[in-house]
């Protein structure tokens, strides 16, 4: 009961946020808060009381028996590691929006804390049904953060938004369900149970056309070229919360759902499919950091940037050793840390000056030094620096990489040279060079804010200098999945 | 006929009489609340009849009635759309000159046509139920009598209608012709195998899902759908994209299984054409509305074409289980959420308004304006769009299952497409709702009690469903079960 317990407590806190508004209108932001603490709480007393092998909760109940659908819902060591990323990256948000929100902060917080706890849903959820009911659920308050609370042009960006997880969603649907009918013509079985359907014996053809639909689905939330249109225009124009959330948890359900499904379920054709899919990895490394090298807009900067992120990750998953795989899996939580703290800063630098325009910065360091110090941190987490979480996971990645495919790790390689000069060329555009004489005297951050970065910057470090706490709790995972056997 | 016969008829008698009730009291006493309370009174005492039906265990009533669990089924889904239609209509109608006695009267005409439509088992019935339901429709579309769409729309149905009617009419002629038989179940072992036969069992076949087509308004055979849709008051309009469609459809799903005409692959192939133009027409048409009556009647093509994949599963598969409860389901589905949609919009219109609150411009800034309206709407959208804690996403769901099922690999990519452009429709009216621009204020935009409680109780049903289906899935298992 616990893990069901813990996602209707984050939604409950949801809707007991919306009516606090009445009280007060900061009560919602410490609703949220609590609400938050005490999950992040419970999770780590799941940590500390596994209930089996690397499992820390488990649950199982009747839904739709008709299907064989059920509640079934297990929390092993990269579930527990995605799920404190994602209650942590909620308070960040929380605390990102403390002034910028000052419309209908219930409905926001309502909004923030239901989609967090889809992702927390998705990140569980072992019923493939269970697990799109909660992918698509965490869309909806997504899209009202982006619809509502976005900048000028989010309209546009939340309807695109929508549309793209929405089409890709409809393929998941499909799939999945090729998948169970086709485990039930074998077996007479009709299940939607995760541990049933992995060994189901499906012909080679349709095998590769469902891998294809799950590996679609997934790569367009990554996201991976040639399906990330999308996020550059949602990152933009989501407020600040919208943006963190989307870039720290979001994008990881799609690295989540390639590990925890494409893979397991059909090693074959996904074994198969890896050249390609490393390939998408590489052009995305590149193509992102041209991108965002050529932008002017702090938001979309971050935003390609994250594309160039994660097609690390993807070609860490596809080059199918086990380095590689983990260095994905350290990839992620690190690139959750550096995003969300750079749109935080993103949305700090907006609340002070009413643009993202970076033509329209410089020199913000001698203004506000505490801003541009955090600012050159993330900046060179980014970047991958050694002694910090990004450069373990990308050098994992390049390291198992380089055993299977040399020219494309060569060619994903080199975007950490342009990551290193699109990194730099930001910092050069905003906090360093001539001061704008636009720009008027700026406030500074503030304990609030500063204490949220630090704390980002002490898991980067963390992260960066000890590893192995997140091999140690994902790898007996990543070995159970088979990823990276051969 | 037995007494038990009669027990069994027993909710079409009491709606019978409950219309003569009716006509009676309106000589006596005049009123508009008047009205609505008996018209709702003899509608849930049909409702409540329904069981009692049940209970006589005499399904076979003459050749021309099947009052089976089946019936009942689709019998209390029209009776909740026809007491929905009405409590909404009683705030509706307020302003308009004269009193709306005669409204509640035909609403109650036009269920008992659709109830004789459910539980027909023979041409003869058939087409007396869809008799009463059409002609108490045609008057029921022109009832606001201010301004011009309505008589226009009213005028189109009717004259369509009435070819479509004929068409079928002569349908079964010709299937009689070759058969000798209007009995559905008959149809199959009474067909005799000859050349000349062929051709009138072919054409006849033709010509009634033709005018078929024509009330589930399918491509291409929908033309009047926008207009009539657009030009009807707006709870007359949720009535008729609920009851009648859901009413022939209803039929449709029996003939199929009785008659097994779907097993003739030429029948088979037009019915799949059908629903693949219907699917992706209605959804690329609705794109180009900014009227939220023409988006709700070009998405209703839509969803006509999504209930075909169904129907055409039953025949695909094995046991006609799978397919005719995915059918059912969804239709339960389609109902609730498309009284919903159109509640919303009768909600904040009146009869004695020119128009209806129906441009998207109207509903800019609900969310402010009218918070309960602007979620159920939103659950609405929601829910026609197929997205997970709505009803809409468990019949979506059905309906793919049915189709993975059944192989039926073209008919389940046209359904994936067609509900991926509907996405769009549909966001465009929760975007607009959450924009807080300046508005077109609507006159009558009040909200009333009844209301709001009526478009709350649907809300709750989108949801609960949504979350958990298993009760509606046991009972529409429990009456394909006892079929």
């Amino acid at each position: 009961m616990n893990l069901l317990a813990l996602i209707l407590l984050v939604l409950a806190g949801g809707a007991l946020a919306w009516a606090s508004e009445r009280v007060h209108a900061s009560a919602p932001r410490w609703v949220a808060l609590v609400v938050l603490f005490v999950a992040g709480a419970w999770v780590a007393w799941f940590w500390l009381n596994p209930v089996a092998d690397n499992i820390y909760a488990e649950l199982s109940l009747p839904w739709i028996p008709r299907f064989g659908i059920s509640v079934y819902l297990s929390l092993d060591g990269l579930s527990l590691m995605l799920v404190a990323l994602t209650l942590a990256m909620g308070v960040v948000a929380v605390v990102s929006s403390w002034t910028e929100i000052t419309a209908g902060p219930g409905a926001f917080h309502f909004n923030l804390l239901w989609t967090l706890a889809g992702v927390v849903g998705v990140f569980t959820a072992l019923d493939l049904f269970l697990f799109f009911f909660f992918w698509e659920v965490m869309l909806i308050p997504m899209y009202f953060l982006i619809a509502i609370w976005g900048h000028e042009n989010r309209g546009y960006a939340a309807m695109k938004f929508f549309l793209f997880t929405q089409i890709s969603g409809l393929l998941l649907l499909v799939a999945i369900l090729g998948l169970v009918y086709a485990n039930y013509d074998v077996t007479g079985l009709l299940t939607f149970n995760y541990d049933e359907l992995r060994g189901a014996h499906i012909s080679e053809d349709l095998q590769f056309w469902l891998m294809l639909g799950f590996f679609i689905a997934f790569v367009v939330k990554l996201p991976g070229v040639p399906f990330h249109t999308w996020l550059p225009d949602a990152h933009t124009q989501a407020p600040t919360a919208g943006s963190v959330i989307l870039a720290a948890i979001l994008l990881k359900t799609g690295a989540y759902g390639l590990l925890r499904f494409v893979v397991p379920l059909f090693p074959e054709a996904a074994f198969d499919f890896r050249w390609p899919a490393m390939l998408l990895g590489a052009v995305s490394v590149i193509y992102g950091g041209y991108m965002a090298f050529s932008q002017s807009d702090f938001k979309r900067f971050v935003a390609y940037s994250s594309v160039s992120h994660m097609g690390f990750v993807l070609l860490g998953i596809f080059a199918w050793n086990q380095l590689a795989v983990q260095g994905a899996v350290v990839l992620m939580i690190a690139h959750g840390f550096s995003s969300a703290a750079l749109f935080m800063m993103a949305g700090a630098l907006q609340e002070r000056l009413h643009t993202r325009e970076m033509t329209e910065m410089g020199g913000l360091w001698v203004k506000a030094p505490r801003m541009g110090a955090v600012a050159l941190f993330f900046v060179v987490a980014s970047l991958g620096m050694p002694g910090l979480g990004t450069f373990v996971g990308e050098f994992l990645v390049l390291l198992g990489a380089f055993q299977v495919d040399i020219p494309l790790t060569v060619a994903a390689a080199a975007g950490m040279i342009i990551a290193a000069v699109y990194s730099l060329s930001l910092m050069q555009r905003t906090f360093q060079g001539p001061a704008n004489p636009n720009v008027g005297a700026m406030r500074d951050f503030g304990a609030r804010e500063l204490s949220v970065m630090i704390l980002m910057a002490v898991g980067l470090i963390w992260l960066g200098v000890y590893p192995q706490g997140v091999l140690d709790l994902s790898s007996p995972v990543l070995d159970v999945l088979q990823v990276g056997m051969r | 006929m037995s007494n038990q016969d009669f027990l069994a008829l027993s909710p079409y008698i009491t709606i019978t009489v409950g219309i003569l009730v009716q006509l009676l009291v309106v000589s006596v006493r005049r009123g508009r609340t008047l009205a609505m309370v008996t018209g709702v009174l003899v509608l849930v005492a049909t409702l409540a009849s329904l069981p009692l039906g049940l209970g006589a265990g005499a399904p076979v009533v003459t050749e021309f009635l099947r009052l089976d669990a089946y019936a009942a089924y689709f019998n209390a889904l029209f009776l909740f759309a026809a007491i929905v239609t009405a409590v909404l209509a009683h705030k509706y109608l307020e302003n308009r000159a004269g009193e709306p006695e005669e409204f509640y009267i035909l609403l109650g005409t036009a269920t008992l046509g659709a109830m004789v439509l459910a539980a027909s088992y023979h041409f003869a019935a058939f087409l007396l139920g869809l008799e009463i339901l059409s002609i108490s429709l045609y008057v029921l579309i022109a009832y606001t009598e201010e301004g011009h769409p309505p008589l226009e729309a009213a005028l189109k149905y009717l004259v369509l209608s009435g070819v479509a009617s004929t068409t079928m009419l002569f349908g079964m002629a010709l299937i009689y012709n070759a058969t000798g038989t209007l009995v559905f179940s008959e149809l199959a072992s009474a067909f005799v195998s000859h050349p000349r036969f062929e051709l009138h069992m072919m054409l006849g076949q033709g010509l009634l899902f033709a005018g078929l087509a024509f009330k589930l308004s399918l491509v291409p055979f929908h033309m009047w759908t926008p207009d009539v849709y657009h030009g009807a008051p707006a709870p007359v309009s949720g009535y008729l994209a609920t009851v009648s469609k859901g009413a022939v459809f209803a039929f449709v799903l029996r003939y199929v299984v009785e008659s097994e005409v779907l097993s003739n692959q030429v029948v088979f192939t037009v019915i799949a054409v059908l629903a693949v133009l219907s699917m992706l027409f209605g959804n690329v048409l609705a794109l180009l509305q900014t009227n939220v009556k023409r988006i709700l009647a070009y998405s209703s093509i839509g969803h006509a074409g999504y209930l075909l994949v169904a129907l055409l599963a039953v025949e695909v598969l094995s046991d006609h289980r799978i397919g005719a409860e995915a059918a059912m389901i969804y239709l339960a589905g389609y109902f609730a959420m498309t009284l919903a949609a159109f509640g919303v919009v009768t909600v904040l219109s009146s009869a004695a308004a020119e128009t209806d609150a129906e441009e998207i411009d109207a509903y800019e800034g609900l969310f402010w304006r009218h918070p309960v309206a602007a979620t159920v709407l939103t659950l609405a959208m929601l829910s026609l769009a197929g997205i997970p804690l709505t009803i809409g996403f468990i019949a979506k769901f059905y309906l793919i299952t049915a189709g993975i099922d059944g192989s039926l690999w073209v008919l389940v990519w046209a359904l994936v497409l067609g509900s991926a452009v509907a996405i769009y429709y549909y966001l465009r009216i929760v975007l607009a709702m959450t924009r807080s621009g300046a508005a077109v204020q609507y006159p009558y935009a009040t909200q009333t009690s009844e209301g709001a409680s009526i478009l709350v109780m649907l809300g709750v049903v989108l949801i609960t469903f949504g979350i958990y289906p298993t009760p509606l899935i046991d009972i529409v298992r429990n009456v394909l079960g006892s079929e």
